[in-house]
């Protein structure tokens, strides 16, 4: 009996490379013992805690980004270098996220503990989801992460908006993953396997049937992970949710979740490559509904939660056609403006919550535009952050989000996707319009009365949009270096060797 | 789709059949309904009450950690059973494998504990913690 049985003992165990993660899921278990020894509620040293292990997590993962591609646990993770950048990121929008969070929930009277934990392996999912190559592993990232945020989406359970928030979130979300899941079934039918190097050679091989399940199956993993990614029109869900979730758990879905969701999709778009004629054309479409109904919507919201969510839709539809241009023309554009844009994006979304984030009061949070009236008065630092965040989401020369919409441009241009760059260009200008008003109401619309009395700005509050503050300007000061660190050494050898299989 | 027709049919007939066998027994079968014929069954009692009735939410705290833990218990049979047959590199490595895999369900037994759910005890369920809207109490908010 012994040795009919198969005893993996993995051999190329690389504990360093699979590092971040496990920091960040430790840190995770460290900050809920903590939690729970804790004095009175006091969440100074889950905060700490979380707060340590994200920056040691986020300095492993980008100490390996320069290091060569290599794919361990039988396929099951790949370290590269797309896959680093990624995790930094979703340190970094989880580290700005906790930042802000002590003093907001307290003011909202939310402050359980339990969220911190909850963030740290929302993140780790997100990880997860960015370096792996099998489509189980990038399905459980996927639910560690849903999951997580199901439950942090109703953490103000007293409220009916949060209620809301996190049934709707959890309905549409498990509806998205039972597509994603049905089109791995499909997946695995027609390729015998769950990696997804296995798809030019399935699509190359001339085999009807299984050339025809995978199609099936391929488009079934994009309607699900356009869901994650709040593609137009799989985006439904998006304004309730954000509306309704605390504002620092919306803007790490904004930030955090979006990041992941397009490193899954980049994962299988990048195994598609063979099969690029079948699935452009929809997601072409696809990316201008987004970028056009993203912004037109927009324009008609009073809600300043529900006006990010729309703006994040339509960057969710810049985002598309990065990673279109990225896949139609690979020998030309590299990863470098997708993950510049997500960086940047990231710290703007993040950044125009916080402030946000400033309006809670007692219990209370009011989202409508109006609440931000008068806040330069009340917070002069805040204000002129806001107007830096607003600046580089529409895309002004002098900030992150130039460089940003510049490079997709470009991009796709490069890759031939003219009708594409032409709509992000239109959008942008669209955009102007509903990104004014935020910063309309911080800064002309005069205090009402009610709005008067507000709590000053917390140091946490304040660290999280310099460092936001700072990451934007910082992003279009070091283009160079940042591209890159991003992009790797541009030699197309380079960018196309395969990538080392071990074990 | 060569090998897969023969599904497609079974598919095709099962639902004609169920749809054809609920539909024309309803349009065509005789009809003599009585208050008592019409009432929902309730193992032949008469009903009483509504359905939709309030129960304690206790109930999917208990359903919720029962999953888990089952799922853990259904994970460390499996291992049990290799693990005796098993080469000794496989038993270390396993085992501290396990080791770290049942640390994170203490930690999550201790706050189920921690919390109270599994605490049946009306008398103890409202936490002190908590005032009257059942928000925590917090220190340091004004």
């Amino acid at each position: 009996m012994p040795d009919r049985f198969l005893f993996p003992i993995p051999q190329d165990l690389d504990w360093f490379a699979l590092g971040p993660i496990i920091v960040v899921v430790a840190t995770g278990l460290v900050a809920l013992i903590v939690e729970m020894l804790r004095h009175k509620r006091n969440n100074a040293y889950v905060v700490g805690v979380s707060v340590v292990g994200l920056l040691v997590a986020g300095a492993m993962a980008a100490s390996q980004a320069g290091e060569p591609a290599k794919e361990i646990l039988a396929g099951t993770f790949l370290r590269d270098r797309f896959g680093c950048v990624v995790q930094v990121l979703m340190v970094a929008a989880c580290l700005l996220s906790v930042l802000f969070s002590e003093g907001y929930l307290r003011q909202k009277r939310i402050a359980y503990g339990e969220a911190y934990p909850l963030m740290l392996w929302a993140t780790a999912g997100g990880m997860v989801m960015a370096t792996s190559r099998n489509l189980v592993t990038l399905f459980v990232g996927l639910e560690l992460l849903s999951v997580s945020l199901y439950v942090l989406a109703g953490l103000s359970r007293t409220e009916a908006k949060s209620e809301e928030s996190a049934l709707k979130y959890f309905l549409l979300g498990a509806f998205a993953s039972a597509f994603l899941l049905y089109g791995i079934a499909l997946f695995y039918g027609a390729t015998g396997s769950l990696h997804l190097g296995r798809v030019a050679e399935v699509w190359t091989s001339g085999f009807e049937t299984g050339r025809s399940l995978l199609a099936v199956g391929m488009a079934l993993i994009l309607i699900g992970l356009s869901f994650k990614s709040a593609f137009v029109p799989f985006h439904q869900w998006t304004p309730d949710v954000y509306q309704g979730a605390p504002t620092n758990i919306a803007a790490f879905m904004a930030a955090g979740s979006k990041v992941a969701a397009v490193a899954m999709l980049y994962r299988v778009l990048d195994a598609a490559q063979p099969m690029v004629a079948l699935w452009l054309p929809p997601l072409f479409w696809v990316a201008i509904l987004t970028m056009v109904v993203g912004n037109l919507a927009a324009l008609v919201q009073k809600d300043a939660k529900r006006l990010l969510a729309y703006s994040s839709i339509s960057h969710a539809g810049y985002l598309l056609v990065a990673l279109l241009a990225r896949f139609k023309a690979p020998d030309v554009v590299s990863d470098a403006a997708l993950l510049y844009y997500l960086a940047s994006y990231s710290f703007m979304t993040i950044g125009a919550f916080a402030v946000i984030s400033v309006a809670a009061r007692a219990g209370r949070e009011s989202t409508g535009l109006s609440a931000l009236n008068g806040l330069w008065q009340r917070s002069p630092f805040a204000a002129v952050a806001l107007l830096l965040f607003v600046w580089s989401l529409i895309g002004v020369p002098g900030a992150s989000g130039f460089v940003g919409k510049l490079l997709i441009f470009r991009d796709a241009l490069a890759a031939d996707l003219v009708p594409l760059a032409i709509v992000l260009a239109v959008a942008s200008v669209v955009s102007v319009a509903y990104y004014l008003a935020l910063v309309r109401a911080a800064w002309v619309a005069d205090e009402s009365e009610a709005d008067a009395a507000v709590a000053p700005l917390n140091a946490g509050s304040g660290l999280a949009l310099g460092i936001c503050a700072a990451g934007v300007l910082g992003l279009f000061v070091f283009v160079g270096p940042l591209l890159g660190w991003m992009a790797g050494p541009r030699s197309a050898e380079a960018e196309r060797a395969p990538i080392v299989r071990q074990g | 789709m060569g090998g897969y027709t023969g599904l497609l049919i079974l598919a095709i007939l099962a639902a004609v059949i169920a749809v054809a066998m609920v539909s024309l027994s309803w349009l065509l079968g005789p009809k003599s309904p009585t208050r008592y014929k019409a009432s929902p069954y309730e193992c032949g009692v008469t009903p009483v009450g509504d359905a939709r009735e309030r129960f304690p939410i206790k109930f999917y705290l208990v359903a919720m950690l029962f999953i888990l833990f089952d799922i853990e218990v259904v994970f460390l049979w499996s291992w049990m059973t290799v693990f005796r047959e098993a080469e000794t590199s496989f038993k270390i490595f396993s085992f501290f494998e396990v080791v770290i895999y049942m640390t994170t369900w203490i930690v999550g037994y201790l706050y189920a504990v921690k919390v109270n759910a599994m605490d049946w005890d009306e008398s103890t369920l409202l936490s002190q913690d908590e005032d009257s809207e059942g928000r925590p109490a917090l220190e340091g908010v004004a």
